[in-house]
């Protein structure tokens, strides 16, 4: 199954080819978007902010789910790398009005372009378009459905690695709505690859899949316990759009059990880092004195973010290949 | 059989030169910047010797090469460290070997993409034959003509040492 993913995302001689997945990636190819993330670094410092690297290359984001973080985010990666950039909003394009998926693909290639960036409501979505498209293409995943958002876990494995550096003794919980969430699920991968001592979920019954445990992962269902010790607190949003039973009680109580506050961060170490992919719900997952507090780093993972996106699309762009002089 | 020549040797020629272009354009207080990662260890001595102020300016090309849709993105590229501000100022830009000339082009657009400097010197450590574009270095080491195939690499960064290979 493994290599099956790897022939998808990869190609023979181990470089990327789509990025729709941490599920798969070792330890070392992890490393390596951190490692070409860090090398972009410079880029911000520079007046004109910018490399010429995808200069003359075409990137779809093709938008089948609202975005604002992430498709923006994907967007100036992509404008720094000089690429030119194409946003379709599918919400108010063509498929709705019939036309499959498959033909949206075709009629999008027949423009000449480089990569399709895909967020889609469907699990697999990202999967499906880079099986179908031209084999010059190269697709990244933005999220599809509740399966993987794999530039998100690595933006944030890449902000725990910047504060804490290595993973090995590392307690990082993950709270709220796991079983909605697609960005959980690629960050217990890539914690796990990246060899985190111990990853938590801490949720209600009702919002943590069973046989989670399968994952490597502990389960509790009390914020207090879960957080004891812990040096890393990922909150998750509370996945309103995507519930159509009853989940909680109400967005108070929720907030009550599971809402994130200073009070109960007491019980992390003392240096605990708070994450949050966003957007936050102030008052239902976490408190506004937590998200906007000192041990917060909700805003690095956005600038984070577009240096991982760099990395990934520079990677995983097409060439020719047949190697050339250094 | 072509004779490698000492870097101790083409140093110290290139220190030279890079004294007398200084004085003859009258270049006040100059900044080095060394393309990484040969260009960068010849830097680092000719930093000290030259007794630049500022602290030594590394770039990583790598972003600005013209054969990335040829050859894809680089392994482990570095982070370009520019310590000053660009903007004004004169640079002495140092590299190995000057070859095609393609890795000074980059290196150039890189430079003018953090300010617009005042004057740049491209100082090298040896040219060979095989320029491909209109570029050529104000200061060297030392020059070499080699067979077509034939390269010469710096090695480092210990002890500094020039070696031939065939492609």
């Amino acid at each position: 199954m493994t290599a099956k993913k790897d022939t998808l995302q990869r190609d023979p001689d181990g470089k990327l080819r789509h990025f729709l997945t941490v599920e798969g990636l070792d330890r070392g190819f992890l490393e390596l978007i951190m490692d070409t993330a860090d090398s972009f670094a410079s880029v911000t410092e520079q007046t004109v902010k910018k490399v010429p690297l995808l200069r003359g290359k075409t990137i779809v984001n093709l938008f089948f789910e609202t975005s604002t973080r992430t498709r923006t985010t994907f967007e100036l990666a992509a404008k720094r790398l000089s690429a030119d950039v194409l946003n379709v909003n599918i919400a108010t394009s063509a498929t709705t009005k019939g036309e499959s998926l498959l033909d949206t693909i075709r009629n999008i290639e027949a423009m000449h372009v480089d990569m399709f960036v895909v967020r889609h409501a469907q699990s697999g979505a990202a999967h499906f378009i880079a099986r179908h498209v031209a084999p010059h293409i190269s697709v990244i995943n933005a999220g599809d459905g509740r399966h993987a958002h794999p530039t998100q876990a690595m933006l944030d494995v890449y902000t725990i690695r910047k504060h804490k550096g290595d993973f090995h003794r590392l307690k990082v919980a993950i709270v709220g709505d796991i079983l909605h969430s697609r960005v959980a699920r690629s960050e217990i991968e890539a914690l796990k690859t990246l060899g985190t001592q111990e990853i938590r979920v801490v949720g209600p019954r009702t919002l943590i899949p069973a046989e989670i445990q399968s994952l490597g992962v502990s389960v509790f269902h009390d914020l207090a316990e879960g957080l004891q010790g812990v040096d890393v607190v990922i909150m998750l949003r509370l996945q309103r759009e995507r519930m159509n039973g009853a989940f909680i009680p109400s967005e108070h109580e929720y907030y009550a059990s599971f809402g994130l506050t200073e009070a109960r961060l007491e019980r992390a170490a003392p240096d605990v880092m708070v994450m949050h992919p966003g957007p936050i719900n102030r008052g239902v997952e976490i408190d506004s004195k937590v998200a906007d507090g000192e041990r917060s780093v909700i805003l690095q993972q956005v600038s984070h973010g577009i240096a991982i996106r760099m990395a990934v699309m520079s990677m995983a762009m097409h060439h020719e290949g047949g190697g050339g002089a250094a | 059989m072509i004779e490698v020549p000492k870097v101790e040797d083409l140093l110290k020629t290139l220190e030279e030169a890079l004294r007398l272009e200084i004085e003859r354009r009258a270049l006040e207080n100059p900044v080095m910047i060394g393309i990484h990662s040969g260009g960068a260890w010849i830097a680092e001595v000719l930093h000290h010797r030259l007794e630049i102020k500022e602290p030594l300016g590394k770039l990583d090309i790598s972003f600005y090469r013209d054969d990335f849709s040829r050859i894809g993105m680089h392994p482990k590229v570095q982070t370009s460290q520019l310590p000053f501000k660009v903007e004004g100022r004169p640079i002495l830009l140092i590299d190995d070997v000057f070859y095609t000339g393609r890795t000074v082009r980059a290196a150039l657009n890189e430079i003018f993409d953090y300010g617009r400097p005042a004057a740049v010197v491209l100082g090298v450590l040896l040219e060979r034959n095989g320029r491909e574009i209109p570029l050529r270095p104000d200061c060297r080491g030392g020059a070499l003509t080699l067979p077509k195939g034939q390269r010469i690499k710096l090695m480092g960064p210990e002890s500094l040492k020039l070696s031939m290979h065939t492609v």
